[in-house]
Parts: structure tokens; C-alpha cells; sequence
């Protein structure tokens, strides 16, 4: 495998193939209820104890749409570029599982709630495009236990009947890298739209990833293996990483690739097969006749658009075009809806070039080391912007701000009241400072004499000494300018 | 009084709130009547001990302004009744018991009736005769051995038989109408959307409906007028405004053009029912209506369109019984063995048989073939009614090509069976509203029935004719009694 010109690319003898990734992305939709059910959707709950009748498909229930949902998909579709279909249908996916009380799921196949659109990549090497081919509403099937007793398997339904997206990517992305930005972005707009929370760890965001290869230059796409249900983005990148090279190995050996859908195994780091295209599920798709169609008007449609956020793409550009923040701080700044939030309330109040870099710089140093998110830090956007205003109107020296900064990650503390209680404040009084370096001066009298004849370097040891003194408070530009004078 | 039985709901009604009769002298009467009648074979499920103790509790704080105070009636057994088991005539779900109501029923209950037992039916409404069901065939009280029709054959031979003054079914194809006919009751197959689906075991979501069978056109208006209302647990009930059926029930149909359909004349059509029709022509005349030849072309497509449409959503709609959440279950070594133990054992040869029709013409390679191309002769089918309808306000037709058979002449034979459908099953694709009402005798002293078709959410209109043309036919069941012990 060779990096060229940021290509991903895998080599074999004198053959060099393309990798051609498509996702099916499934987001839980943020709400209160299931899609077709009143239940609760909140995760984690005692088995079994959020299932309402309609969820565990007892004899003549019947589905009704929870229009929240309906107005979650829209608004995702709208975030995504994407045509807003005013007629989608939802059908009956048939196939039998001890985890799928119906015996179908409710899905969209034909006629999806979004048609086609996109999602913009910040690569090193540029943006880059992907298309979105559709977006439609499901629900998720329950959970089967098989691994709580030696015999039987047990069946939890508080997942039964919660609304999923399924987002389906074009063929678009071609290697591990852009999967993680890819996976990142869908995220991110998502959590800015508030209608996905994208928690990898509890299942809210998977995704079945689509694997062919092809050789570099040809136009036509390999046989394609789809591997199913990958929950994180790390795993996500192991599989196509091996998927690709097994492909490859297939081919350079004179094999075809068989269509089939395969598992990945994270502890053993391989994708093997699960079921060959042969075996394939047979769902009998048909519009489910308890649901009429789904129609929504321009209206509906357009007060979801005014409802919309400003989304990461267009805050990047605000960012960079009114803080003058660079692309790659306005990136940074911008991935994440509580991070931007957590940037643009400091600056409310405070500098912006202060605030992107001590944002940037030691406040996400002091997260990473505690593994904490934003949202979880200690220190609060409005105590960061005091901190700053505090180095800005001069009151305390950069320095002293990363002492006050650590007492604040060690909890949300005013940093007026540390700066009052240390005695951290910056001493920019020249009567103090001129004191202060005449005592320097005089200490240091053989020093201040090879200064005058011409060592200038000693200036800096000189600044060094006046800070020491005054125990790091001095204000640096005074005592340039006074030391200076003086010397 | 020894014939409370003999008298109709609205009788009984009136007698009730004129406090002639208590709700237990009327309750009573029915419990005794059916417990004697078990050769009938019309239930599944009694309740009796409760619907005595339901109408003590009436008569010791009666509410006379219900429209149906302290009423007893027995109900087709498709209907989830909370607490009462509820088997859809089908061992898969011998042992089941809802803990929630159907909304029509509940909608019964709401205006003071009492509920007295399930009344049998074919095996998830999958049947013209009541012989699928698991619970054994019912007997129709017109004729020993003859079959009562179905699959509401319980309801058609309770009710007949006067075992409840009334009574509900369900018509995905023909259900209520054809028993109605085959045992010389009123039936009416409401328009598709009027009375909600929820708590009712589905067979076909986009064809089934509830409605009223009764001993009148007057009862049926009543009980209609109860049953249908808007319910949002049910996405495809429509909310438009309902008539108080019984109350704006008219014999006054002078003018009304009434259609007669060229294409239900079928081949080998019986005389008798030929002549049935003609003279159901001329009661409609004596009522001042007008007769108005009609053409609906695709007919003859409707029964084929029928058994792809129903079977496909019911191979869907019976997937939720896998043994795993309630119901029969067969033990078996694992979870695909369970799942085929339990529906082979569970279901019934006529359900089987309908699950695999439908499972086919769904399978990718047929699905266009058969369900789609269904699903647009549905749509001319629908068209034909909307383009009679320019021209008619109703159209009358037999409501079937034969009176009630003989239990088992028609088992081994699926697709005479499914003929027995031809008229009705029309109305069913359409959505619309049809009645069937008893219009006379054929050689054997078997009743027969003319149906009214029409508009949808026309069902008064149609009530006002059957109630016109009921007092003109006169009509009057043989009940000999002949099962009673």
C-alpha cells in the first residue's frame, strides 16, 4: 500500500487498485416516542419495560406516524442538500426474527421522505463532494441476548419500533480516511439539526459499509461486498482496510469476487462472509396498507427550512470571513455544535484571536488529557472570556493565565477571585516596576556595566531577573520599556 | 314475556327505556336461548356469568339516553374484547387474551350494551362458509347441515337464530353480506375508512371493515350509526361527518337512480337469482325509484384482483403470529423449527394455503406480475364505480350467485368456494359502502339476498333504500327452531 498524492491506493505487483466505499448510514432520530408507538425511546432502560402493544405487534394494533419524526427526517434531508420528496410511501420489509415482533419492518423503498444530495468533506488536500442518494425513515428492530443463558435467547423490545434514518451515500468515497470525515460531517449536521444525537456507543449511529475495488483508471466498479452493521468509525476503517486487501488478493489470484453480505469480526480483525447473494433475503416489499402515504406540503416543508440552524459549512465561512479565523481554525472550531456554541459564547464578550487560540490550544490539551467533552468541561464558556479579558486589559500576564487556567480546570472557579486570592495580578505600576529594577540594577551591578559597554544580549537576563522578583507578576512590556530606560 | 327474543333491537330498545323490560329479562332471555341453541354451534366464547352481572349493574342505575341501554350482544370473534379471549376462530390463538378493546366494540359498550360472547368464524376471516374455523363448523338455522355463510357465520346464524339481537361482523370480501344473505338477515359492509380497524385482527388491512348485521334495515341503521366513528389509532379511519343513520332513515327514495349492472350477469347464473334480480328491479321501481342501465367493465377481474391483494397482505399480516410473544406455541430444537412447527400446527389448511399464495405474488420476479399489476386493475376497477356513479346513485345487484350450501359440498373445491365472493368482493376493492338485505326463497325455502351498492360515505343513502325496499319485499325467515334442545 503506497500514499500518492494523498490517493489511497493498494498496490500488488505492478497493479494499483481503487477503493470504492458506499455507506448506509442508520441515525436513531432524536425524540420522545417511537415512530409508529407512544413508548418511550430513552435508552437504557430495564428490558422490556418501554414496548407498548403496537411495538410488540399484538393482534389489531396498527401503526400511526409520529410527526416529529417525520419533521426529523425533513429537516436532516435539508441539512444534506437534499430534495425533500412531498409523497414518500412506507412499505413492509417481511422477513422473521425473534427480535422483529411484526414479522416486517416499516420502511420506505420506493419512494424515500429525501431524494438526492450531498455532504462536503475537509480534506487535507481540498474539499471534497459526496453524493447522498436518498434518506428514509424505518424502524429499528429489538435486541436479541444470546448471551445470558446457555440455552435460550432473550428478547428485549424497548429498540422495537424507535425511528431510524437510514442514509444511503453514492459510491462516492474511496478510502478510510474519507469514511472518518464522512462519518464525522453526517454527524456533526445532525447534531447541529438536533436530530440525531450520533452516540456510536449506544447504537445511535452504524452503518452498513459497501466494499469494491477496481483497477486505477478503469471506469467501471468491481463487485461489491456489503458489510453489515459496523459501529464505530475505527472498526469501520479496519474493515475496508481488510475487506479491500482480501478483494484484492482475490483478484491478483486470478478470482472473482462473490456478491455477499459479510460480518466484521473486531477481535479477530477480518470480514467474513455471512450469507452469499444467493441466500439473500427475499423481503417481499409491498406499501404497507395500514399507513397511507406520507404527504407533506410546501408549507410544512418551509417552516422546517426556517427552522433550520446555521449549519458547520455555512459557520465556517462566517467564521472565516468575519474573524478572520483560518480554515483550519474555522474547522476545528466548527465540527461540533457544542464546541462552536462553547467558541461563540466566549467571544461574546472577549477577543476572538485570544479566544480560537486558547480554545484551541490549552483548552482542548486540558480536555483531551481528562477525556472530557465540551459540553462536560470544567471550565465555562463565561469564566474562559473573563480569563481572557483579564490578559487582554493587562491585569495578569500570559504566563499567570495558564496558572489561573489550571486552577480552573480543577473547577469552574471566577478567575477574578483566583487572581484576587493568589495575588496573581500583573504589578503595571512604573512607580512599583522602576523600584523593582533599580533594585535589579543594583544587584546586578558588574552585569549592568558589561550591558552598557555593549553585551547587549543581557537585556533578556536582565527582563528574567525583574520577573523572577516580582514572582512572574511584573507586566513584561513595562519592564522592557522601564529597563530600557534605565540601563 | 317469552318472545323478548323475537322482537328487534329497536324493540328491545324501547321496551327497555320504557321500562317494560329490564336489561336482565332481556339478557336473561338471550343467555337461555343461546344456551340452548349449542348445536349451532355460533359460539366460541361465551360470557354469560358477566353479562348477567353487566345487566344487574344496568338495571340498578339504568342510563336510558345510551342508544343501545343494557342491550346484550354477542360479537364476531375477530373483535379483541379486553379480558375475553379472542381466537379469530384459530388455534394459533386459542389461549390468547387482549388487554385492550377494540374501538367498535368499545364504541358498543360506550352506549350501554353488554357483551354476552364470541361468536365463531372462519379462521381469520379466511372463508365463505364458516367451515375453516378451528372451532368446527356453524350450523345455519335455516336448515340442518347447510352452511351459514362466512366468515361472519356465527354472527349470520346468531343473529338469525335470535341468539343476540344483533350483531358485528367483518367484510374483506364479501364477510358480512354473504352470510347475511345465506341466512336471511341485513348486512351492511360500511365504506372503507367509516368504522376504525384498531383491536380488530387484521386478515387484508386494505379491504377489511366492521359493520352491523341485524334482523332490519332499521337495526342496522342504528347499530351503523353507533359503530362508525373517526379513530386516530387508525391511520386510514376518515373523519367525515357521519349521519345519524337511524334517526335520517327514510323510505322516501322516490327518484333515486338506481344502476343494474350488465357485466353481474354471469355465466351459468341460477335462475332463481336471475329472477331474484328482476323482481328486486321492480320492488325499486314500486318505490319510485328510477332503473338505470350501467356498465362496470372490469368486473370480471375483480375475484382474480381479490385473491392477489388479500392473500398478500395477509401472509404479512400473519407473520406476527411466530409463537415467540403470545398465542400456540410448538417447542421446537431451534428458532426457525419453532417458528415452522408452530404455524404448521397453528394455522389451518385454508390460512396456509392463503399465506403461500400471498408470500408468492409478492417474491421478486412475481411481484410485478401479480401484486402490481392487482393493484392497477384495482384501480379500474374503482374507476368503473366513479364513472356509474356520474350517472346513478346506487347500484343493485344479487348479493350472491347461489344460496346457502351444504356443510362440506365446497370444501375440496377452493375456487368454487372463492366464486361465492363474485358479487361482493367488488365493493371491497372499491372501498364503498354495500348491503345486503333478504329479498326471497329460492326452490329449497333458502333465503336470498339483493345488495346495495354506493357512493362512498353514501351509507345512508343506501339504508334508505334497503329500508324502502325491505317494507315492499316483506320478507319472512323460516326458523323452525329445529336446533333447540
Amino acid at each position: 500500500m503506497s500514499e500518492n498524492n494523498n490517493e489511497y491506493l493498494i498496490n500488488r505487483h505492478d497493479n494499483q487498485y481503487e477503493v470504492i466505499i458506499g455507506l448506509e448510514v442508520h441515525a436513531q432520530v432524536t425524540s420522545q416516542s417511537k415512530l409508529f408507538s407512544t413508548s418511550s425511546t430513552k435508552f437504557g432502560g430495564e428490558p422490556n419495560t418501554q414496548v407498548s402493544l403496537v411495538d410488540a405487534a399484538f393482534p389489531g394494533m396498527l401503526p400511526v406516524i409520529n410527526e416529529y419524526c417525520v419533521k426529523q427526517a425533513i429537516k436532516t434531508g435539508i441539512g444534506l442538500k437534499a430534495k425533500i420528496n412531498k409523497r414518500s410511501v412506507f412499505d413492509r420489509k417481511n422477513y422473521f426474527y425473534a427480535d422483529l415482533p411484526q414479522g416486517y419492518q416499516i420502511s420506505q423503498f420506493k419512494d424515500p421522505i429525501v431524494g438526492e444530495g450531498k455532504v462536503i468533506l475537509d480534506m487535507p488536500n481540498g474539499q471534497k463532494e459526496v453524493g447522498i442518494e436518498r434518506l428514509h425513515l424505518e424502524q429499528d428492530a429489538g435486541k436479541s441476548i444470546h448471551d445470558l443463558d446457555p440455552k435460550n435467547t432473550f428478547v428485549d423490545l424497548n429498540r422495537s419500533g424507535v425511528a431510524l434514518m437510514e442514509i444511503v451515500s453514492k459510491p462516492d468515497l474511496r478510502s478510510p480516511d474519507e469514511v472518518n470525515a464522512y462519518i464525522k460531517k453526517l454527524r456533526s449536521i445532525m447534531r447541529y439539526l438536533g436530530t440525531c444525537d450520533g452516540n456510536m456507543q449506544e447504537g445511535s449511529l452504524r452503518a452498513d459499509v459497501n466494499v469494491s475495488v477496481r483497477k486505477k483508471g478503469s471506469k467501471e466498479f468491481g463487485t461489491r461486498c456489503e458489510i453489515k452493521n459496523v459501529n464505530s468509525i475505527k472498526f469501520m476503517q479496519m474493515a475496508i482496510e481488510y475487506e479491500a486487501n482480501r478483494q484484492v488478493d482475490l483478484i491478483e489470484d486470478g478470482q472473482t469476487i462473490d456478491q455477499e453480505t459479510r460480518l466484521f469480526d473486531t477481535k479477530k480483525n477480518e470480514t467474513r462472509s455471512m450469507r452469499s447473494k444467493e441466500d439473500a433475503h427475499d423481503y417481499r416489499y409491498f406499501p404497507d396498507p395500514d399507513l397511507l402515504p406520507l404527504e407533506v406540503s410546501d408549507d410544512f416543508i418551509e417552516t422546517l427550512k426556517s427552522e433550520i440552524p446555521e449549519l458547520p459549512d455555512e459557520k465556517k465561512k462566517r467564521f472565516i470571513e468575519k474573524f478572520k479565523l483560518s480554515p483550519y481554525e474555522a474547522n476545528i472550531l466548527v465540527s461540533d455544535i457544542e464546541t462552536s456554541n462553547y467558541f461563540e459564547n466566549v467571544i461574546k464578550k472577549s477577543d476572538v484571536k485570544l479566544a480560537t487560540n486558547w480554545i484551541i490550544g490549552e483548552l482542548f490539551a486540558a480536555l483531551n488529557e481528562k477525556n472530557l467533552e465540551i459540553s462536560e468541561s470544567p471550565i465555562s464558556a463565561g469564566n474562559l472570556s473573563k480569563l481572557i479579558n483579564l490578559i487582554k486589559d493587562g491585569t495578569i500576564s500570559g504566563k499567570i493565565a495558564k496558572t489561573v487556567f489550571e486552577q480552573m480546570m480543577k473547577g469552574d472557579k471566577d478567575p477574578k477571585k483566583i487572581v484576587e486570592e493568589k495575588g496573581l495580578k500583573q504589578e503595571s505600576d512604573p512607580k512599583a516596576l522602576k523600584a523593582l529594577i533599580d533594585k535589579v540594577i543594583d544587584d546586578n551591578r558588574e552585569k549592568a556595566v558589561e550591558y552598557k559597554s555593549g553585551k547587549v544580549k543581557l537585556f533578556g537576563f536582565f527582563v528574567g531577573q525583574v520577573m523572577k522578583v516580582s514572582g512572574g507578576k511584573a507586566n513584561p512590556q513595562l519592564v522592557n520599556e522601564i529597563l530600557k530606560k534605565k540601563l | 314475556m317469552s318472545d323478548i327474543t323475537k322482537q328487534s333491537l329497536s324493540d328491545l330498545v324501547e321496551n327497555i327505556k320504557s321500562k317494560k323490560l329490564s336489561s336482565s329479562e332481556v339478557t336473561k332471555a338471550f343467555v337461555e336461548r343461546s344456551e340452548k341453541s349449542k348445536e349451532l354451534n355460533t359460539y366460541i366464547t361465551e360470557d354469560y356469568e358477566n353479562a348477567l352481572v353487566k345487566a344487574k349493574k344496568f338495571d340498578e342505575k339504568p342510563n336510558y339516553h345510551q342508544k343501545l341501554p343494557g342491550i346484550p350482544i354477542a360479537v364476531k370473534d375477530l373483535f379483541c374484547t379486553k379480558d375475553l379471549r379472542t381466537t379469530a376462530g384459530s388455534k394459533i390463538l386459542n389461549n390468547f387474551v387482549p388487554t385492550y378493546e377494540s374501538t367498535v366494540t368499545q364504541n358498543i359498550w360506550n352506549e350501554g350494551a353488554i357483551l354476552m360472547g364470541k361468536l365463531n368464524c372462519d379462521e381469520f376471516a379466511m372463508g365463505s362458509s364458516n367451515e375453516t374455523s378451528f372451532f368446527g363448523n356453524v350450523q345455519n338455522p335455516i336448515d340442518k347441515n347447510l352452511v351459514p355463510g362466512g366468515s361472519s357465520g356465527g354472527s349470520s346464524s346468531a343473529v338469525s337464530a335470535q341468539l343476540t339481537p344483533i350483531t358485528i361482523g367483518t367484510d374483506t370480501g364479501g364477510s358480512i353480506r354473504q352470510p347475511a344473505s345465506f341466512t336471511g338477515t341485513v348486512g351492511l359492509k360500511p365504506t372503507y375508512g367509516s368504522c376504525s380497524r384498531y383491536g380488530i385482527v387484521a386478515f387484508a388491512s386494505s379491504l377489511d371493515q366492521a359493520g352491523p348485521m341485524a334482523q332490519n334495515v332499521k337495526d342496522c341503521a342504528l347499530l351503523q350509526e353507533v359503530i362508525s366513528t373517526y379513530d386516530e389509532k387508525d391511520s386510514t379511519s376518515i373523519d367525515f361527518k357521519r349521519n345519524e343513520y337511524s334517526k335520517e332513515l327514510t323510505k322516501n327514495i322516490k327518484g333515486k337512480k338506481i344502476g343494474i349492472p350488465k357485466e353481474y350477469r354471469i355465466d351459468n347464473m341460477p335462475k332463481e337469482i336471475e329472477d331474484l334480480w328482476k323482481k328486486g328491479v321492480e320492488y325499486a321501481k314500486d318505490c319510485g325509484a328510477e332503473i338505470i342501465d350501467i356498465s362496470l367493465p372490469h368486473t370480471n377481474y375483480a375475484l382474480p384482483t381479490y385473491y392477489i391483494v388479500a392473500p398478500a397482505e395477509a401472509s404479512s399480516n400473519l407473520a406476527r403470529y411466530d409463537g415467540v410473544k403470545y398465542g400456540f406455541r410448538a417447542e421446537g430444537e431451534n428458532l426457525i423449527d419453532m417458528y415452522e412447527k408452530t404455524r404448521s400446527e397453528g394455522f389451518g389448511a385454508e390460512v396456509q394455503r392463503r399465506i403461500m399464495i400471498g408470500t408468492y405474488v409478492l417474491s421478486s420476479g412475481y411481484y410485478d406480475a401479480y401484486y402490481l399489476k392487482a393493484q392497477k386493475v384495482r384501480k379500474l376497477i374503482k374507476n368503473d364505480f366513479d364513472e356509474a356513479y356520474k350517472k346513478v346513485d346506487a347500484i343493485l345487484t344479487p348479493s350472491t350467485p347461489s344460496s346457502a350450501f351444504k356443510i362440506g359440498e365446497k370444501t375440496n373445491d377452493p375456487v368454487s368456494m372463492y366464486l361465492n365472493d363474485i358479487f361482493t368482493v367488488p365493493v371491497n376493492l372499491a372501498g364503498l359502502p354495500g348491503i345486503s338485505i333478504p329479498a326471497g326463497h329460492d326452490s329449497k325455502g333458502y333465503p336470498l339476498g339483493l345488495q346495495i351498492i354506493g357512493k362512498a360515505f353514501d351509507e345512508q343513502n343506501i339504508l334508505n333504500i334497503a329500508y324502502a325496499m325491505e317494507e315492499k319485499i316483506n320478507f319472512k325467515n323460516n326458523i323452525t327452531d329445529w336446533w333447540l334442545k
